[in-house]
This record gives C-alpha cells, sequence and structure tokens, in this order.
C-alpha cells in the first residue's frame, strides 16, 4: 500500500516536472484556462452582489406619502399618529419641509437651484413601513388604494414595481451566467484535453514502451491525469488572483455607486469557501478533460 | 512453454507473413529463429508478445491459449515475458534506473525492493555504478544490456529477444550472448530471433529456420 502512495506521488511530481521544463507553453495553456475560470468566477460575484443588493432593498421595502401642499405641520403629525395606529403600518417616518429641503440638498446636488425659488416647493413626506405579514402585492395595493383615499395626501407610491423588474433581471442574469459559466466550464475541458492530446502524441514512444513491458492504461494514464490536474489547479489559483486582483480595482467605484442609492454596503469578494470550491472545480475540470481524451487516445497507441 | 499449432498471419498488404507454423519450445529451452529479413521472425515473436494476433491456428504461451486472451489481460501477460529489442527502446528521458525500474513500477513493487533488484540486476549485466546515467551518454552495447537487464528485472520465465546484437560489433555480440546463456543456466527460456548464424553454430543451440513465413528446419 506504501508503495501504491509512492508511486503516485513519484507520478504527481514527474508530471509537474513535465510541465516546468516547457514552461511558456504551459504557461500559455494555464493562462487560457484561467481566463475561462475567472471570467465564470466574475460573473458569479456579479450576480452574487447584485441579489445581496436587492435584498437590502427589499427590507426597506415602504409607500412613500406625499401631503398637501396646505396640509401644516401639526396636521401632519396627527396624520402620523393615526397611521401609526393602523393595524397594518408598522412604523412610520415624518419628513418635514424643511428636512425635506436638506435632504434634497444634500443628495440631488440641485440645492442652488431650490435657492433660487422664494418658497420651499416640496410637499411633506410621510414614509409607512407596512408590517412584515404584508407579502404580496394585493395586500400592498390594498394598503395603498385605502390611504390614497385620505383627503391629507396628495399622492402615493410604492417602490415594487421597479423592484420586481429589477428582480426579474437578476433571474435572468443568473440564468445567463449560469449558461456561461457552464460553456466556459466545457471551454476548460476542452483545452485540457487538447493539450494532454498534444502530451500524447509527443510521448507517443514512452507509452508503447510501457504498454510492451506490461503497463496497463490506468498505469500509463496516470502521469497525464496528473497532469490535467496540475494545469487546473494552476489555472484555478491564478483565476483566484486575477478575480481578487480585479475586484480590488473595481471595489472603490462599485462602492461609490450603491452609497449613492443605498446605505453604504461593501462589496463582496470570493469567500475562502468560494475560493476553496473555484479553485477545486477547475482541478477536476483538468482532470476531466484529461481523462476523457486518454479514454478514447490510449487505445489507439499500440506497439508495432 | 511456447507451443505454436498450425499458426497463420496475414496483413492486408503481405497475405502470408506466417503460413501454417507448428513447433514447440519447451521450458528452460534456448533457441533461436533464423532467416532472411522478411522471412516472418519479427511477426512470429510479435504474436508470442501480443502485438498482433494470430488469423489462424493457436499459440499456447505457458500452457494458456492466446486467442483467448482479452484486451485487459494483455499487460499481465505481458509481464511474464522479458522482450529485447534491436533498438533497445529506452526512455532517452530517464536514467538508467529509472528505465529498469519501469517492469517494477508497474508491478507495484516497493521501493525498498526496486533499489535492491536494480542493483542486482546491474551488477549482472556489468553496468554497475551507471545507475544514474542516461542512456544516451553510454554506449550501444551498454545500452542493450540496460534493455537486457529491464527485461529480467522482473524475473520473466520467458526471454524474447529480436535482433538483440543487430546494431553491436562481433565482441559486444558474443558479451551479450554469454548473458542470454547465463540465464538459461538458471531456467529461463530463452528464444532468440537472429540473422546472424555464426553465433547461432557457436552456441550449438536449437535453431528454427524460417523462409517465406514457413518453418523450414527445425
Amino acid at each position: 500500500m506504501k508503495g501504491f502512495f509512492i508511486a503516485h506521488l513519484q507520478a504527481l511530481l514527474f508530471s509537474l516536472g513535465q510541465q516546468l521544463r516547457a514552461p511558456i507553453s504551459s504557461l500559455l495553456t494555464i493562462a487560457v484556462l484561467s481566463i475561462s475560470i475567472a471570467l465564470s468566477g466574475l460573473f458569479y460575484l456579479l450576480v452574487k452582489n447584485m441579489s445581496h443588493l436587492t435584498g437590502q432593498i427589499e427590507t426597506s421595502n415602504q409607500i412613500t406619502l406625499f401631503l398637501e401642499q396646505q396640509v401644516s405641520e401639526q396636521e401632519g403629525q396627527q396624520l402620523q399618529r393615526w397611521l401609526e395606529k393602523h393595524r397594518n403600518i408598522q412604523a412610520t417616518r415624518l419628513i418635514t419641509k424643511a428636512e425635506g429641503l436638506k435632504e434634497f440638498e444634500s443628495y440631488s446636488g440641485f440645492g442652488d437651484a431650490l435657492k433660487a425659488l422664494n418658497s420651499n416647493p416640496l410637499p411633506m413626506v410621510v414614509q409607512v413601513f407596512p408590517r412584515s405579514n404584508l407579502t404580496t402585492q394585493q395586500q400592498f395595493q390594498q394598503l395603498l388604494d385605502e390611504l390614497k383615499g385620505l383627503p391629507e395626501i396628495f399622492s402615493a407610491k410604492i417602490d415594487m414595481q421597479w423592484l420586481q423588474r429589477l428582480k426579474a433581471i437578476i433571474v435572468l442574469v443568473e440564468r445567463g451566467v449560469l449558461v456561461l459559466a457552464s460553456i466556459l466550464a466545457f471551454a476548460v475541458i476542452f483545452i485540457t484535453g487538447n493539450t494532454i492530446r498534444l502530451e500524447l502524441q509527443n510521448r507517443q514512444e514512452e507509452v508503447v514502451i510501457k504498454k510492451l513491458v506490461g503497463a496497463t492504461d490506468g498505469f500509463i494514464a496516470c502521469p497525464f491525469l496528473y497532469s490535467g490536474f496540475w494545469y487546473g489547479l494552476s489555472a484555478g489559483i491564478l483565476a483566484w488572483i486575477m478575480i481578487t486582483g480585479l475586484m480590488t480595482l473595481l471595489q472603490s467605484p462599485m462602492e461609490q455607486l450603491t452609497r449613492l442609492y443605498l446605505d453604504y454596503r461593501e462589496i463582496d469578494f470570493l469567500s475562502v469557501e468560494e475560493s476553496l470550491i473555484l479553485i477545486t472545480i477547475s482541478s477536476l475540470l483538468g482532470v476531466v478533460g484529461s481523462w476523457g481524451v486518454l479514454k478514447t487516445q490510449l487505445n489507439r497507441l499500440k506497439p508495432e | 512453454m511456447i507451443k505454436f499449432d498450425r499458426v497463420s498471419k496475414g496483413y492486408p498488404e503481405v497475405s502470408d507473413a506466417l503460413v501454417n507454423v507448428s513447433f514447440t519450445i519447451n521450458k528452460g529451452e534456448m533457441a533461436f529463429l533464423t532467416g532472411h529479413s522478411g522471412a516472418g521472425k519479427s511477426t512470429l515473436l510479435k504474436l508470442i508478445a501480443l502485438i498482433e494476433s494470430v488469423s489462424q491456428g493457436q499459440i499456447f504461451l505457458d500452457g494458456q491459449n492466446l486467442n483467448q486472451v482479452s484486451q485487459r489481460e494483455i499487460p499481465f501477460i505481458r509481464r511474464k515475458l522479458g522482450l529485447i529489442f534491436q533498438d533497445y527502446k529506452l526512455l532517452n528521458d530517464r536514467t538508467v534506473a529509472e528505465n529498469i525500474a519501469l517492469p517494477l513500477l508497474i508491478a507495484g513493487y516497493n521501493h525498498h525492493d526496486i533499489k535492491r533488484r536494480i542493483r542486482a540486476v546491474l551488477d549482472k549485466v556489468g553496468l554497475a555504478g551507471k545507475e544514474k546515467n542516461y542512456p544516451l551518454s553510454l554506449s550501444g552495447g551498454e545500452q542493450q544490456r540496460v534493455g537486457i537487464a529491464r527485461a529480467v528485472v522482473n524475473k520473466p520465465s520467458l526471454i524474447l529477444a529480436d535482433e538483440p546484437t543487430g546494431n553491436l560489433d562481433p565482441e559486444l555480440s558474443k558479451e551479450i550472448m554469454c548473458l542470454f546463456k547465463q540465464f538459461r543456466q538458471v531456467g529461463v527460456t530463452v528464444f532468440i530471433a537472429t540473422h546472424d548464424l555464426s553465433q547461432v553454430v557457436e552456441s550449438g543451440c536449437r535453431q528454427l529456420i524460417l523462409e517465406q513465413g514457413r518453418l523450414v528446419s527445425d
């Protein structure tokens, strides 16, 4: 048993040595493989970050009530108190005209334009956070209609529709990424397969000699499978470096972008587990690619 | 050890490489197979080594009918043979020791046994101390001795040699022949294809002569 492991270890190291002896061609193959894998990884991160963002939006799901211009601050507070007692409402927040102006100035960048006006054109706003037991769109719509009917209210709106659209887009993107990742996985399999096929051709003589001294196909295949494994492993590691590097470059502009729309949220990188999964999948694809070629090509090499 | 029973072999381009060949070689015997090039010597050896399959007739190796050997079993049959080639068939990117270790690795010997056996067999073929050399740094005679060492390191019961001295001068050929005789003395069956008749006469061993695929003298 010990001899078995030593023999495999030797084959493993020998195949690594073979790659190191031809560094340029190995590097080129690994570069191509790692780009395919890095693309899949980047798409995955894109989707992951996007769905995290929408998750955050979902929890801040709310109805915004714009009050009539003539409603006074006192009346607004009365309305707020009444709303807070409503069975379908969790909490409310009153934004007075002055507060609204302040917020507008700091977020929109049109503060100067407002200064040109004599009076504050912004209405009083009540933000309504419905109870969490309201889940269906119908229930939301009911609440919305009810609130719209109140005399103090000029208009009411839910930020749902665009959220649903966004969600639909994300589902689509997720699917697309899955399809793309599968295609790229096949690319990795084919590229390793072809590389191993070339290696097999270059070492045809060795294969034949091994067959002549009684080697089984499994014994002959072993170093080539390990070779595929090394390609996959190195490509996986290189892909991880690429992904992390790119994400580091994108981190600050992306975070700036999210800060404009939402509370500050950190951009997700690959977690430790995800990184390990990425590298494992990559190594496996390398083995699968070489296995496929060996299965079909090894039989054809026969001593003459 | 080897029994040919009315064996014929044809290729698409050569219809009668071997015609109706029958003979038996006993355990521990040393025999030569001679004839002009193209007479079918190599074909005959290839049939025993399962490199080619017969068209007609049967071959028995150590009692086993080679016609009934499946593709999966071939490697295990070959492990019982020690094959020696005119062009040595060594792996030039491996050292002498690694070349000789190959059959042992394949058979799953442990590291310690492999080392011990390599030392013993190199001693036997007169290449002690050349473990770490690469084949191309050795002379032709030395390379062939590496080939022989690889063939016998697994202690096969049958050695098949196809023109083992074809690339060597008479002096070296004699040394190689001496080695074969030593193997025979320890009970190994030796079957050598050669066109060098002087060797055959000198050895006084049995001689099978092939002529255009037919066995004309035994």
